[in-house]
């Protein structure tokens, strides 16, 4: 895809230009340190005891084979907890360690720490711990039904939330109908957890460094179990690879905590990829049945929908993962009327939480289907039904909501529509001995497939994503900016995991405050919170406050100016180096201008209040929202079921473009991301053990599984989002994945004229070509 | 032998001590050589973020037991740019927005280096000048990355084609 | 325990001799990833013997007049890929190809690949359709074993603790051979389902091995026969109904199962299908050539 170039007439650095990462050099040159390179001189690695069954009485733990093997310095348990046991972000029901029940494969039991990885291994190998098996809950409905045993004192049902909007006996003249399931996706960072302990003398106090999403909700929940005043930890951020949604929950960070304090030395744990596909929650699998009436012309009359979410052993998330996908059911579209039905609930399966998309990519995979299905019953277009609905501002949302950030739905639709196709025809063009080129075949080097065999298909798929925490959740951000001789030094908790806010908060301080030269501080606890970085809502949250902390830094720095040298403080600007007197010509630098005076401001920023949903499911539950239009064009091998992505366009609603470059970066990051849930990434779980917790068997798309990527940004500043742009991070992974199946049923239709369904993703090549039989035996019970 | 032994690393030796039997290469540059540059992220070979060079190829030195690359010459990340100037291949991942959280980077950026000085080109390719938009997915396809959905990455390693070829 | 680096075949295998339970270290590809994640650690009074520097199993040679090809276990998957080699064993050279990243083709071995005998091995029927002979080293002496009564079942094979695999001999065939992999991923991914054919003009015959499709590489004998007895060989054609009945014999003859990488059914209609594909790409069918 065709990088933007920075519009002219904006200063080098500053919004809108595509500004280079400070931290790329270290990144390439492999200096940048990342959580996992860390370590401290006396350092011990600790390592974690997890259950191998989905659920099971703990009998006994017998640690002696651990604690005598040399090299060995600690052996914990649940006993060893001081605060309160148990932990997670909405309710604490997830044991630090189990003590009598396990509830996942998985499952913390104990944790060492020793001189060395390779003893730790040993140690915990040596641990032997007694279990009475249970038989598992797998089956989320068997979940709700009141009739089964509870594997959780809080329940099996984590959240149910009705949406019941406008006329629920309402009826179309056309009616499609489907059920759909998503299976789980794995964040699949690439850097795995990894975090540093180091304990002040005295054992009260201690910093730790991890990479994380969110510094204080971390450190919330770590004083919690630790038993100390938040106050008392100093949580720094280690280099981040990656979070997506999976670094939002607490994973090692008090295990490594507890050791250090035990031993009065410091700890370092990390986990291999293995551990880590353990370790972490991962995106819900869901099935979610719709029914959608219509107007004989494709207006929608009505939604319905049960959903039913399966959130695992433990709560994590999920019931903010749930709001999003029955308050989003419907999609980007207007539809005066709703009865839905969501559940989230509890089994013996491995916890789900955050990831990407948050609820949405579930509801948008079953809305995009539907709307696909609505559109053959109609006899339209795929895109025409989609702009015969789309919502703008002012429209109202299933909970009665009124959109009021722009909405440029018909603009992202006709915008994606203008996009030029592949100029490519079915395997490319011949090169000049004749011959095709595998790789662009699906199959690629496995030379599957000859040309005459493939068959190509193009599909549509859009979204809407909430931005921001939701239903009455204040997540604000705090941001500090100083100035001292002439150098504006910014200072925030906001996590950086790859996303680039570093680079966009140098480019808020030259723009805001207008000074050329910032220097960024240390992310760590030492200011208040910023919230997580996810929900898409960095650019906006911290954005924000860094903005507003330059803006009280030059009003104040321009009050002390205009005192000092009698000029009128409402004509000064700053050019980069001096402050400037439009009026006069006259100027100063800033370096003299702020001589003597230590002007340092930090300011929270809090977004418009939002209010909880009441027993219909309606109110004001989002703070805004964004919106994109993705259409995928696909080949198909029809006998074997094989897929190659060749072109995903795209047109996306930002706001307004702070980092072009930047923007192009997620776009095509999160694309990849939906069409790895599209055909091929799924953790595969059998009786609740994870049977592909590798990259062997996880499969993420390669460079040649990634197609080309053609953009635009629909560039409409929304007058809510405080720089006018809104995140970017959450759309491109949503609807990528419906447009990609919508692509793949198209080339089948034209097959044989009746497609497949297709209603489950990851699509396996079996659902493609033996529709009749199930893809897996082994599907993700 | 293999409690100590002798790795040639960037052009110096290096002592290795109380390694394990069957150590990989990249837990001894990493752990042990404090060379940390290389990533590890799969312990399996399927991610490429540890690649090295050994003897000029491009290999996982996760894969690699580190007592069986004695003698040979292992070049990794920080061998490329030695005097703190980056190469050309480092400079385009930066200015083409190749990098975002940058744990595949260093692999990425031997991967790279490989396929344009010389080693590791598919069939049908002797030169840079032939290399393909295909040719180059088909090089880069044993390292994963998270962020980028790689369309920055193809950017990269165009930019340095055209530069060379100046 | 010691890393042993060898300098020759007699150098290993008395080294393997002397130190029972030592194991043998080729490109490491497989090795390594059950040494990373615990599942093989040396043992304490056994050596790793490195063979992968061994001048004779890092070549290869022809024998114009044996019409054979002689490929040292230490061979790279990237050195199969170049010519000449790859000229005179298309088919190696595509199911190296389709093996794992540069980085793991760099270090893989066609030993590597016979001695850990997954049968998902991608160099294995291509092996099995070419009937390969493979010369096997003890401290006793050397001594060829068909690759056929090799393999056992899945990472099973018939070589003794103290054997090393020296070389693969292989006929150079007049005719067409070709490989065709399903996976899940577009690159760098293990076959769900893979076929080898092999149409040996001179001898009039058909060789059809199939991977991941049973405990170990299988060939489709009755398919191959029938195929074979159909061909018209004199104008390399064949009728597209007997493509079709080679499907179902070739699916017929394969024993999968279902695990999380593919279902059985699925695996065994991929077999019947890539049977098919690379017969038509041999063969004239209906006067025209395939791609």
């Amino acid at each position: 895809m065709t990088v933007l170039d920075a519009p002219s007439g904006v200063r080098a650095g500053t919004l809108g230009d595509s500004v280079l990462r400070p931290d790329g050099d270290a990144k390439t040159q492999g200096t940048f340190e990342f959580s996992s390179d860390l370590t401290a001189d006396g350092c011990l690695f600790g390592g974690t005891l997890r259950s191998p069954h989905p659920y099971a009485r703990i009998l006994s733990i017998d640690l002696s084979g651990a604690w005598q093997t040399p090299g060995v310095q600690a052996v914990i348990t649940a006993d060893d907890v001081p605060g309160r046991r148990t932990y997670g972000l909405i309710v604490a029901d997830q044991p630090v360690f189990a003590t009598d029940i396990v509830r996942y494969v998985g499952e913390p039991i104990a944790a060492v720490a020793a001189d060395d990885p390779e003893t730790c291994r040993r140690a915990l190998a040596a641990i032997h711990v007694e279990y009475e098996v249970l038989t598992p809950l797998l089956d989320p409905e068997a979940a709700l039904d009141p009739a089964t045993a509870l594997i959780h004192p809080d329940g099996n049902v984590i959240s149910s939330q009705p949406v019941l909007h406008g006329d629920g006996n309402a009826t179309g003249d056309v009616v499609v109908e489907g059920t759909y399931e998503i299976g789980m996706q794995d964040q699949a960072f690439l850097g795995l957890e990894a975090a540093l302990a180091v304990p002040d003398p005295g054992g009260r106090s201690l910093e730790v460094y991890v990479a994380t999403q969110w510094m204080h909700e971390d450190r919330r929940q770590m004083a919690d179990c630790l038993g100390l005043d938040p106050e008392a930890i100093r949580l720094v951020l280690g280099g981040v690879g990656g979070a997506f949604g999976a670094r939002e929950d607490i994973s090692l960070q008090i295990h490594t905590s507890l050791l250090a304090l035990r031993l009065g030395r410091p700890v370092r744990m990390a986990y291999d990829r293995a551990e880590s596909f353990l370790g972490h929650v991962h995106r819900h699998p869901a099935t979610i049945w719709m029914r959608h009436h219509a107007t004989a012309d494709g207006q929608l009359v009505k939604v319905e929908s049960r959903m039913v979410f399966d959130g695992g052993a433990y709560a994590s998330t999920s019931e903010a993962v749930l709001l999003n996908a029955v308050t989003q059911a419907a999609g980007p579209y207007r539809c005066p009327n709703a009865v839905i039905e969501g559940h989230a609930v509890r089994t013996n399966h491995l916890p789900c939480g955050a990831m990407r998309g948050f609820g949405v990519v579930q509801a948008c995979f079953a809305h995009e289907s539907q709307m696909d299905k609505l559109a053959l019953a109609c006899d339209l277009d795929p895109w025409e039904i989609r702009l015969r609905n789309a919502m703008r501002t002012g429209d109202r949302t299933l909970t009665g909501q009124v959109v009021q950030n722009v909405a440029p739905v018909e603009e992202c639709l006709r915008e994606t529509a203008a996009l030029p196709l592949p100029d490519e025809p079915v395997g490319g063009q011949l090169r000049a001995d004749g011959s095709t080129d595998v790789m662009k075949l699906p199959g690629g080097a496995g030379r599957t497939t000859t040309t005459s065999e493939v068959v190509r298909g193009i599909g549509w798929g859009v979204s809407i994503k909430n931005l921001m925490y939701s239903a009455g959740f204040d997540d604000y951000a705090t941001a500090r900016c100083r100035l001292g001789d002439g150098v504006a030094t910014l200072k925030f908790a906001t996590v950086e995991v790859g996303q680039g806010f570093v680079t966009l908060a140098g480019q808020i301080a030259r723009s805001v405050l207008g000074v050329d030269e910032v220097v960024l501080g240390r992310i760590d606890t030492q200011i208040g919170s910023a919230g997580s970085t996810s929900a898409s809502r960095q650019t906006w949250m911290s954005g924000g406050a860094v903005a507003a902390a330059c803006r009280a830094v030059r009003d104040r720095l321009f009050l002390h100016v205009a005192e000092q040298h009698g000029v009128d403080p409402e004509g000064l600007v700053i050019d980069g180096t001096d402050v400037l007197d439009n009026a006069t010509g006259w100027r100063i630098g800033v370096a003299d201008a702020s001589a003597g005076v230590d002007i340092d401001e930090t300011v929270e920023y809090h977004h418009p209040a939002t209010e909880p949903l009441d027993e219909n499911g309606q109110g004001d539950c989002h703070v805004g929202f964004v919106f994109v239009a993705h259409r995928a064009v696909v080949d198909v091998d029809p006998e074997l079921g094989l897929v190659k992505v060749v072109q995903l366009a795209t047109a996306q609603d930002v706001g307004r473009a702070l980092n072009p470059l930047s923007i192009t970066g997620q776009i095509e990051g999160g694309i990849a991301q939906g069409l790895g849930l599209a055909v091929m990434e799924e953790i595969v779980q059998t009786d609740g053990v994870i049977r592909n917790g590798n990259f062997t068997d996880y499969l993420l798309p390669t460079f040649l599984d990634m197609p080309d990527v053609v953009a635009t940004l629909i560039e409409q500043p929304d007058p809510l989002a405080p720089l006018g742009a809104k995140g970017v991070g959450e759309p491109p992974t949503i609807s990528s994945t419906p447009a990609i199946v919508a692509a793949i049923r198209d080339a089948m239709r034209q097959v044989d004229g009746v497609g497949r369904p297709l209603d489950r993703v990851p699509v396996r090549p079996a659902d493609i070509c033996l529709p009749a039989t199930t893809a897996t035996a082994e599907s993700a019970s | 032998m293999s409690d100590h032994y002798t790795l040639r690393v960037n052009g110096a030796d290096y002592e290795v001590r109380d390694s394990w039997p069957g150590e990989s290469l990249l837990d001894v540059l990493r752990d042990r050589l404090g060379l940390l540059g290389t990533k590890g992220a799969c312990e399996q070979g399927e991610c490429g973020s540890c690649s090295v060079l050994i003897d000029g190829g491009l290999v996982c030195a996760c894969l690699v037991m580190a007592a069986s690359a004695q003698g040979q010459a292992i070049t990794t990340v920080e061998g490329l740019a030695p005097d703190g100037a980056p190469s050309d291949v480092q400079r385009a991942f930066v200015e083409t927005g190749a990098v975002q959280c940058g744990f595949c980077t260093p692999g990425l950026i031997m991967a790279v280096h490989a396929l344009l000085d010389g080693d590791s080109r598919p069939p049908g390719h002797s030169d840079t000048d032939g290399l393909s938009e295909s040719a180059v997915r088909e090089a880069l396809a044993g390292n994963l990355c998270r962020c980028t959905g790689y369309g920055r990455i193809l950017e990269a390693v165009e930019r340095v084609v055209v530069e060379r070829r100046r | 325990m010691a890393v042993y680096v060898a300098n020759g075949v007699d150098d290993a295998v008395g080294r393997l001799a002397e130190r029972p339970g030592s194991i043998v270290l080729a490109g490491g590809t497989d090795m390594m990833v059950e040494v990373n994640d615990g599942a093989l650690r040396p043992l304490p009074d056994a050596d790793v013997v490195v063979v992968n520097r061994i001048a004779e199993l890092r070549s290869w040679r022809h024998d114009p007049a044996a019409q054979t090809v002689t490929i040292g276990a230490g061979v790279t998957y990237t050195e199969m890929l170049d010519e000449p080699l790859a000229g005179m064993l298309p088919a190696l050279a595509e199911a190296a190809r389709t093996v794992g990243s540069p980085q793991i083709r760099n270090a893989g071995t066609l030993g590597g690949n016979i001695g850990t005998c997954s049968p998902a091995g991608d160099g294995l029927p291509v092996l099995a359709a070419l009937d390969a002979s493979v010369e096997v080293a003890a401290a006793g002496g050397r001594r060829s074993v068909p690759i056929g009564e090799l393999m056992l079942g899945p990472k099973q094979h018939a070589l003794a603790a103290d054997e090393l695999i020296v070389s693969v001999t292989l006929p150079v065939i007049q005719g067409w051979q070709g490989y065709a992999k399903v996976g899940v991923r577009n690159a760098m991914v293990i076959a769900i389902a893979s076929t080898c054919v092999v149409l040996d003009t001179n001898r009039r015959s058909v060789a059809i091995a199939l991977g991941s499709v049973g405990p170990t590489v299988l060939r489709a004998t009755s398919a191959e026969e029938t195929l074979a007895a159909t061909i018209d060989w004199d104008e390399q054609r064949v009728d597209p109904a007997a493509l079709d009945e080679l499907a179902r014999a070739t699916s017929a003859a394969a024993q999968p199962i279902d695990d999380h990488r593919a279902s059985a059914a699925y695996r065994r209609h991929a077999v019947g299908v890539l049977a098919r594909r690379l017969v038509a790409r041999g063969l004239a069918t209906n006067g025209e050539r395939a791609a």
